[in-house]
């Protein structure tokens, strides 16, 4: 009996202690690696909750390759869509990557764009990859997932851009940074920029980079069985959830449909378990990733998902398309679309070798002695195999800074984030 | 001297035809044969699963049109106007003119409320309305919101879906986007009940009516964050499709 609650009075004081250690120095309120990647950070925690106003801002829509043919079906696609927000004066410009099937304008590279324009950086947002604006209307393959030739295109569209505003733009020094997918992508293309020095970055920020893109998506695709009954179930899933959210709606005084909403639905009603959740995070991957295989099988004919050949009008139907498309695992897609296209420019080239390609593991030595690139990443983060966080500290030594909390870019607006950020770009 | 101008003008327009017409069958001249997908939807899609994505939507051909003719006048006429207007007026002038239209659309969140029996949104409107109207000086201000008093949507459609009327069919409707009968119905009904109530007097000032809608139509847009096709996805409309019937049901449920 002594002896037991001796252990206990132990575990609590390690539990205060750690608990005590955490709010210390680190007070990004969720622990809960699935809350904090589906909420992010509540608004009054974040480091710039403003809108970025004023009239600096300008809009693209790039016409990277002169002769682009697609298909009519993508016909509202005018070119890639970019935006430039300017500082009157000479000042650093920092590019922003968005991370996998997002958008330049994602809330997240909204959140980075405000807190570096607001530091006085002009920035530069530019959509992943494998947002199907990119695959469109910039990628050279229309086929994206291969770090390096995807950032290759990546760059073409920064030097494109830079042109267009060299008029109105006076740049001290360029510098980058990107969020998960992008920030695997930053490093690329600061390795690009080696070579092709267009730019010369002075600094280069990765915010929850995957290590190996072939874990991170088989983590990804495997939250979709948190789906009760599996994918084919997703509907009942998704009725659940409007009840969730009706009771919260229906009961709470004043209850507004913006990014606010599922951090309101959580505080009244917290899920009794990671799976909603951990199916959420599963969901949102597999739609972006639903709308990159189509959207590439519309680019290349390749008779994926759409019969090869089939000319689709604008008023199609494509409702069946998509059934099959959020059916579709990353998985499915590199092994039947990207890698056959890739065996295709380098016989011979082995599946493990393609893979081993899209890691950082393959940059390793760069990663390692270029001071100049820093990470951030969180040890929780859901996108990472267990052991993969070691490869930060590791290689890059204290150029990694790894925050205890914040699962897969949860914290990325969270104030102490933004601040620390912001230090290492002054410096 | 009149056929003179007309008959070469006819020409014109005969080759144009004549032009396209080629062009057209040039075009499906040779049709290249089709080759199963290798994920084709037979193999997938199975009739005893219920997609999301499936709304009813028997006027798809049509509302698919319709969308993408909304996307055109939204990118050639609409928003241009609505940056123009963005860039004339200040902010705060902006907010005024929103705040008026919203305080004017206090008569509709009223009388459906009330329809509806419902005593705390009616009281809500009818207070906004009485404080706005007055305090707020013809609601170019909102002091209700800042008393707490949050604005409460409810219209036709919203009335007809408290009495258990369904979605019916998904519209798409030109300039306005989607909808579907119910809430189209509610639209005609609501815009009947601001006619008979007609707080502008338009029926002896048939000028005021034109500026108004005008106004109103840009401030609408002005305050609606959506952009056609700028989400990326292929399968917007599908997208936009389901939001639209979940959002409706969430308000209809409060």
């Amino acid at each position: 009996m002594k002896y037991r609650s001796s252990l206990l009075f132990f575990i609590a004081l390690l539990l205060s202690v750690n608990g005590w250690a955490k709010t210390e120095s680190y007070g990004y309120p969720f622990v809960d690696p699935y809350v904090a990647t589906v909420i992010g950070t509540p608004r009054d925690l974040q480091a710039e909750p403003a809108a970025l106003r004023g009239g600096h801002v300008k809009r693209f829509e790039l016409q990277v390759f002169a002769d682009r043919v697609k298909p009519d079906i993508l016909w509202y696609d005018k070119g890639l869509r970019t935006a430039v927000a300017y500082q009157k004066h000479k000042a650093p410009l920092i590019f922003l990557i968005a991370g996998t099937g997002a958008s330049f304008d994602s809330p997240k590279n909204r959140g980075l764009a405000r807190a570096f324009y607001k530091a006085g950086f002009h920035v530069a947002a530019i959509s992943s990859s494998t947002h199907p604006n990119f695959i469109i209307s910039a990628s050279t393959s229309r086929l994206p997932g291969h770090l390096m030739d995807d950032s290759r295109d990546m760059y073409r569209v920064m030097e494109q851009l830079m042109a267009k505003v060299a008029g109105d733009v006076e740049v001290s020094d360029f510098y980058i940074t990107g969020y998960s997918l992008g920030g695997a992508q930053a490093a690329f293309l600061s390795k690009l920029d080696e070579e092709k020095r267009a730019f010369n970055f002075k600094k280069v920020l990765m915010i929850n980079p995957p290590v190996s893109l072939y874990n991170s998506v088989m983590k990804l695709d495997g939250m979709l069985n948190n789906i009760p009954g599996g994918v084919d179930n997703f509907q009942a899933f998704l009725d659940r959830l409007m009840d969730a959210f009706t009771e919260v709606y229906t009961t709470e005084d004043h209850v507004e449909f913006n990014d606010e909403f599922l951090y309101t639905v959580y505080k009244h009603r917290p899920p009794k378990s990671d799976d909603p959740l951990a199916a959420l995070i599963g969901t949102s991957f597999r739609i972006s990733s639903a709308n990159m295989v189509f959207t590439s099988d519309l680019m290349t004919n390749a008779g994926y998902i759409v019969p090869k050949n089939r000319v689709l009008s604008r008023s199609d139907s494509l409702a069946d398309y998509a059934k099959v498309a959020n059916r579709i695992t990353f998985l499915q897609y590199f092994d039947e679309l990207l890698y056959p296209y890739y065996q295709s420019k380098q016989p011979g080239l082995q599946r493990q070798a393609l893979l081993d390609q899209l890691s950082l593991r393959s940059i390793e030595d760069y990663l390692r002695r270029s001071e100049k690139i820093y990470v951030v990443h969180n040890a929780d983060d859901l996108i990472l195999a267990p052991g993969e966080i070691d490869f930060f500290p590791e290689v890059f030594g204290s150029r990694a800074r790894i925050y205890p909390t914040g699962g897969h870019c949860g914290n990325i607006d969270y104030q102490q984030n933004v601040d620390y950020m912001l230090k290492l770009f002054s410096e | 001297m009149k056929t003179s101008i007309v008959y070469p003008a006819r020409i014109l327009l005969t080759s144009l035809l004549l032009l396209w017409l080629s062009g057209c069958s040039t075009m499906s001249a040779q049709p290249v044969a089709e080759v199963p997908a290798r994920h084709p939807v037979e193999s997938v899609v199975n009739s005893n699963v219920k997609y999301a994505v499936d709304v009813y939507d028997p006027w798809e051909r049509m509302n698919r049109r319709i969308y993408n003719f909304n996307t055109k006048f939204d990118r050639y006429v609409f928003l241009p106007v609505v940056s123009a207007y963005e860039f004339v007026l200040p902010n705060f002038v902006e907010d005024g003119i929103s705040n008026f239209f919203s305080n004017v659309g206090e008569l509709e969140n009223f009388t459906n409320s009330l329809l509806q029996l419902k005593p705390t949104a009616t009281a809500t409107a009818l207070g906004r309305f009485v404080i706005n109207t007055t305090v707020g000086i013809v609601g170019l201000w909102d002091p209700a919101e800042k008393m707490g008093i949050y604005e409460w949507k409810e219209d036709f459609g919203q009335t007809l879906g408290h009495y258990g009327v369904g979605d019916g069919p998904f519209l798409v409707l030109p300039i306005l986007g989607p909808s579907n009968l119910r809430d189209t119905t509610g639209l005609v009904a609501d815009s009947a009940i601001f006619n008979a109530i007609d707080p502008f007097d338009f029926d002896d000032h048939s000028d005021r009516a034109v500026p108004y809608y005008l106004l109103n139509a840009i401030d609408t847009r002005h305050r609606t964050a959506f952009r056609y096709y700028e989400s990326g996805s292929p399968f917007e409309y599908e997208l936009v499709r389901l939001l639209y019937g979940k959002a409706r049901q969430l308000e209809i449920s409060k």
